[in-house]
């Protein structure tokens, strides 16, 4: 994040307004990735009438990124009624597609419409590999073509890999076919849960050697040299801090207008089909109830060697059963970084962490 | 006498107020920028069909204790950087649609 967009998430902060928003049209989706947390069916989604009533109540509460995702977007007839009148509005959109339905056609129009950027998800540089995880013959092949039509109009992509068990030697093959087609790419390690709770599809989660090797590649998300020392200190400010922008300056509405802290994070909070947006916004018990927690509230998290570093997920922590508990993958990663376990992991192990008692000052390394 | 300036903002761009300021993002490189009260007013006057020397008249000289012909001066240069962005276009005739790419 730039310095100046992290000025602007700070003073929509103090102001209470939802800068950025994930808003998901539909869920059904022309793959079947094999780590997909969502329920395809079609149960009532959101009319355009009823979206374009949406963006305008965004719009005025001062929402300027808007994340149009899925499901595949492109499986919506009116997406393109949709993504216009969210420009004519002014947002900053985003989308997230797989881009097997975007030819040149597409693309052009996408240019046309003023898009900021697109994340389309590549898991391997083969074939083999990518469509297995979704399930769809040739989907590769389709993708890679979208993404060129794309780049060659000019559009900024973001090429987004999925790390697991399937393609976990692939990641930095994917990274160079990125840098082959000038476009960015993000490795996300984590598999969510299903949002019905089905908790069955992390079993597809990397491995611990898997993560730990991912970690000290550099240039890949918490990379060794961000955060490989544990913490030297705890101090207050960190323990006041807000454990992320969901709920805070972020929010994720459903296709059939649930609103939720964040996608990661199932919490229904309301329906724009029942309530304003900005009465959700500002007055759900839920997202205040999310609001008002700090590291602090967090029994376990708040005592851990990894509280300054860790990437704690929330909501990961609320599938978990306890939005005031550990993420148990958040654990997993932080020990894949650093070697060394959280709290939360030597006590799921039945072992507490072992006291060093210090009888002299000596030069020497104490590990635990 | 210089030719009136009619600036209009492009439809290439993001933008939201936030406060009292405007944040704007450019499609074209996803650059940035935050306008300060002033420069807001300038941008939301922008229509295309309204000369600089009525926006400043008009919106910015009845808001601002400041004397016409130095607020259009730094009206004129201000508009000539947002330009120099792609954020506002500017001819010297009133344009018809009030955005254009």
């Amino acid at each position: 994040m730039s310095a100046l967009l992290e000025e602007m998430n700070e003073k929509a902060l103090q102001l209470g307004i939802p800068l950025s928003v994930q808003l998901d049209l539909t869920y059904r989706c022309n793959e079947r990735c094999v780590h997909c947390y969502l329920d395809h069916d079609d149960r009532g989604e959101m009319t355009a009438t009823e979206i374009k009533s949406l963006l305008q109540e965004m719009a005025d509460v001062g929402v300027f990124i808007l994340t149009l995702s899925g499901g595949e977007i492109l499986l919506r007839r009116d997406f393109f009624e949709i993504l216009e009148h969210a420009r004519k509005l002014t947002f900053c959109v985003k989308l997230k597609t797989n881009a097997i339905l975007i030819g040149e056609r597409e693309a052009e129009r996408i240019r046309s419409l003023g898009v900021e950027s697109l994340q389309v998800s590549i898991y391997s540089h083969r074939p083999e590999v990518h469509d297995a995880i979704t399930k769809v013959p040739g989907s590769l092949s389709r993708s890679l073509s979208a993404i060129r039509f794309l780049k060659a109009r000019g559009l900024k992509i973001v090429i987004a890999n999925v790390l697991m068990a399937q393609n976990r030697q692939d990641y930095p093959a994917v990274r160079a076919l990125a840098a082959e087609l000038g476009v960015d790419c993000t490795l996300d390690p984590t598999i969510t849960p299903k949002m019905d709770g089905d908790r069955s599809i992390l079993s597809l989660n990397a491995d611990h050697a898997t993560l730990s090797a991912v970690f000290v590649e550099e240039g890949l998300p918490s990379s060794v040299g961000d955060s490989c020392s544990p913490s030297s200190r705890v101090d207050e400010s960190v323990l006041d801090s807000l454990p992320c922008s969901a709920g805070h300056t972020a929010c994720y509405v459903s296709p059939y207008g649930d609103v939720y802290p964040c996608v990661q994070f199932p919490l229904p909070s309301g329906n724009i089909r029942h309530k304003p947006f900005l009465d959700i916004w500002r007055h759900s018990d839920q997202l205040n109830e999310v609001r008002a927690i700090r590291l602090r509230d967090l029994a376990s998290c708040s005592q851990c060697v990894h509280v300054p570093n860790c990437t704690r997920c929330p909501g990961l922590a609320y599938m978990e059963g306890n939005v005031r508990g550990p993420s148990t993958q958040d654990c997993e990663k932080s020990f894949a970084r650093t070697g060394v376990p959280s709290l939360n992991l030597l006590s799921r192990k039945g072992s507490r962490p072992k006291l060093v008692q210090i009888q002299h000052l000596r030069a020497t390394t104490v590990a635990f | 006498m210089s030719q009136s300036i009619y600036p209009c903002r492009s439809s290439r761009i993001a933008a939201r107020k936030l406060g009292a300021e405007m944040m704007i993002m450019c499609a074209s490189d996803s650059t940035l920028f935050t306008l300060n009260e002033t420069a807001t007013l300038l941008w939301e006057g922008a229509d295309g069909s309204t000369s600089l020397e009525e926006i400043v008249a008009n919106t910015i000289c009845s808001q601002f204790d400041v004397e016409y012909a130095e607020a259009l001066r730094d009206a004129e240069i201000l508009a000539h950087q947002l330009a120099s962005h792609g954020i506002l276009l500017l001819t010297n005739e009133p344009m018809a649609a009030s955005r254009v790419g």
